[in-house]
């Protein structure tokens, strides 16, 4: 596995740029957490890395989730996976699910506490369950690399670590827009603040506490 | 660990077993005699029209276009008075009845009283509008904001208030509104011309029948532009103009004789036992028999072809709403979906009937490709309009599966929502292409005119309004049992 480079990125909303240009190298094994004042272009950055990376496996947790509504939670999280699957699979699965995929996204499902609700439509589920869901169809994706945006927003305490914890062991390689700091520093082996649209600390977790991330607020 | 079935594909899971079943039912033959060269003779009059008889072809466009500014004006105005008082039953009762008679048999009731006179023509697009008309803008005066009347000073006068707090703040709606039903009473207008008013089915008959058919082309290519131009010429400066000139382009018809009028409404569509002073004893029989050897057979043949319809219509418009999809289709390929689904919606149903039965011989073939093809286009458009407003997500897959898995579950509800808003409009048009010979309710109304007995036929008429009626209230029920509360769009006829 290589590093993943994105370098010199610039993001502007017509003429006003809004983010960069900077430079940011991901290596294998390194999760980052992404912190910083809401606008100050965490979702931004992550779009551009998933526009740089695309080529290579990249799994993707918009910070909107992009679940679909009318899909149950099952096909919401197969839908990780389309792309290994024939298409005529993917539209019999639609209809009639193979009894090993259930079983496989069934163990993402208990896991993070949501299995009860394997055929329930995501529109019916609360914000805490939209995410999970969220969670689980990346994990069941198992891809190289996440770019998940402000993952565990709507999860308290427990909850929130579990999934992060559940979200390390599946992605060793990860790059996470974070406004829990405590959970930032915990699950993630680097921080990078962005302040102005740009980089103002780069560090390892264990360097840095709670305190010294304060000034990007 | 099975998965359970939803509501919503048991509802469509059902309808299809219905339409199946249907299908074994009803009568599908081709029987003309070459098929292919009579679509390949409309095809060359299509690309090779005939333009040359000016005199011919600017009637037939004036006078579509003059009935339709008569008939859609006034049914505005009644519209908008009736829309004032709606908030009481008997006026949405009344409302409901006008509206469920298309407006083919009102036409062909006035026939009867009143002739080849231009009022009948006005008064068939005139009387279902206003019952439409009403329903909606009282729906739109409701949506507006009610704080502006609670603020006004206590005495202002009923109309002020009106004036001011209700229909000054639902004008823009009304307006698009009203614009849009013109682009319908324009379909309208062109269609009364089979049953003998002077307009473009009018014409378009007669070039069948002498198997003009590069003047057959000339007058469809008009059609088109007229409905596809009207943005460019029907301007809010030039309405006042165009309805003051439209009724004296109505042309002179022949004259109104009373007593024929008269006669009409006070003898002939008084039941034969009575007139004969039969009484009760006379005219069970004769309801009975017309319900047995009538009715029934025509109500059975109606709800066949459009069971059938409704599915057709259903599939065609998951198949083609894509085409006209941002997340499917580049800007060129959009525009020629654009193009064909715009071809699809504003040809009526009634004419591509008339078209594909020349083409094909009776059977009920005809009429359903005519409905599919004519609601499928409606529904494809609103349902491409929809997804446009989807927003996917970066890593979205493509293809099928992005019609799979991301767009078309988003859609399925407003399509289920708008198709069963659609299945009472497919029924009211399967009744009317009884009147083309395919044996649906309207052929037993039509027929019963032909041998004059207008007691059969308006009796006909109102089992068929009833129909309509209750197709209605139960596709209502449907769509609040499917929780389908997605917001109407309003502009489709």
């Amino acid at each position: 596995m290589t590093p993943l480079a994105l370098t010199d990125a610039v993001a502007a909303y017509g003429a006003t740029r809004v983010l960069g240009p900077l430079s940011l190298t991901l290596a294998p094994g390194e999760r980052v957490a992404l912190v910083g004042k809401s606008g100050a272009g965490k979702s931004t950055l992550l779009a551009l890395m998933y526009e740089q990376w695309r080529q290579r496996e990249v799994a993707l947790m918009p910070q909107a989730l992009g679940l679909v509504d009318t899909l149950s939670v099952f096909h919401n999280v197969y839908m990780g996976r389309l792309d290994r699957h024939p298409w005529w699979r993917n539209l019999v699965t639609l209809a009639r699910p193979w009894r090993d995929d259930i079983a496989k996204v069934d163990v993402l499902l208990e896991r993070l506490g949501i299995a009860d609700k394997r055929w329930t439509p995501c529109g019916e589920l609360s914000g805490g369950q939209r995410q999970r869901v969220a969670a689980a169809r990346v994990l069941y994706q198992r891809a190289q690399v996440l770019l998940a945006d402000e993952p565990v927003s709507a999860l308290d305490g427990p909850q929130a670590a579990s999934v992060m914890q559940a979200l390390a062991d599946g992605y060793p390689m990860a790059v996470l827009a974070m406004h829990d700091l405590d959970l930032a520093l915990r699950y993630c082996t680097r921080v990078v603040g962005i302040q102005g649209g740009e980089i103002a600390i780069d560090q390892p977790s264990q360097r840095l506490s709670v305190h010294d991330l304060q000034p990007l607020y | 660990m099975s998965m359970p079935i939803s509501a919503t594909v048991r509802v469509t899971l059902g309808l299809i077993v219905v339409a199946l079943a249907c299908l074994a039912f009803g009568d599908f033959e081709i029987s003309a005699h070459d098929p292919w060269q009579e679509l390949g003779r409309l095809a060359m009059g299509l690309i090779q029209p005939n333009f040359s008889s000016v005199d011919f072809l600017g009637e037939a466009i004036l006078r579509t276009v003059a009935f339709a500014f008569v008939g859609v004006g006034l049914g505005a105005a009644a519209g908008l008075l009736l829309a004032l008082l709606f908030q009481h039953l008997w006026v949405r009762t009344f409302c409901a009845f006008i509206r469920a008679i298309h407006e083919l048999f009102w036409a062909l009731i006035f026939l009867q009283s009143f002739g080849l006179h231009p009022l009948t023509g006005v008064l068939a697009i005139a009387i279902p509008y206003a019952g439409i008309f009403a329903k909606v803008y009282a729906e739109i005066l409701d949506e507006t904001d009610p704080e502006p009347a609670r603020t006004l000073p206590r005495r202002a006068g009923r109309l002020s208030v009106l004036l001011y707090a209700r229909i000054s703040q639902a004008w823009p709606h009304l307006v698009s509104y009203t614009a849009y039903r013109l682009e319908c009473g324009l379909r309208s207008s062109a269609v009364i011309g089979f049953v003998g008013m002077p307009t473009l089915g009018f014409h378009l008959a007669g070039a069948f029948a002498q198997g003009h058919y590069a003047t057959v082309g000339a007058l469809l290519i008009l059609f088109y532009v007229l409905i596809g131009t009207l943005r460019l010429w029907v301007r809010p400066q030039l309405l006042p103009l165009y309805l003051i000139a439209a009724p004296f382009c109505l042309g002179t018809g022949l004259p109104i004789v009373w007593s024929n009028v008269s006669r009409f409404f006070t003898y002939d569509i008084v039941p034969a036992p009575l007139r004969h002073g039969e009484g009760i004893e006379g005219l069970l029989p004769w309801l009975g028999d017309l319900l047995v050897h009538q009715a029934l057979p025509g109500i059975w043949n109606t709800l066949l072809l459009t069971q059938i319809a409704l599915v057709l219509t259903g599939v065609l418009a998951m198949a083609l709403f894509p085409v006209i999809s941002r997340h499917f289709t580049g800007r060129l390929g959009g525009s020629a979906g654009h193009v064909l689904l715009v071809v699809m919606r504003s040809t009526p149903e009634y004419l591509l009937a008339f078209i594909l039965l020349q083409l094909w011989g009776p059977s009920m073939l005809p009429a359903v490709v005519a409905l599919a093809l004519h609601n499928g286009g409606i529904i494809g458009h609103l349902l491409g309009r929809r997804s446009n407003e989807i927003a996917l997500r970066q890593d979205a897959p493509r293809g099928v599966e992005r019609y799979a898995y991301e767009v078309a579950p988003r859609v399925y509800g407003p399509f289920m929502a708008l198709l069963f808003y659609r299945w009472e409009i497919i029924m009211r048009e399967t009744a009317i292409l009884g009147i083309l010979g395919i044996a649906t309710l309207g052929f037993y109304v039509d027929s019963a005119i032909q041998e004059i007995r207008f007691d059969r036929a308006m009796l006909l008429i109102l089992i068929t309004a009833l129909l309509n009626i209750g197709v209605d209230i139960l596709a209502r029920r449907l769509r609040a049992k499917l929780r389908l509360r997605h917001t109407i769009n309003r502009q489709s006829c």
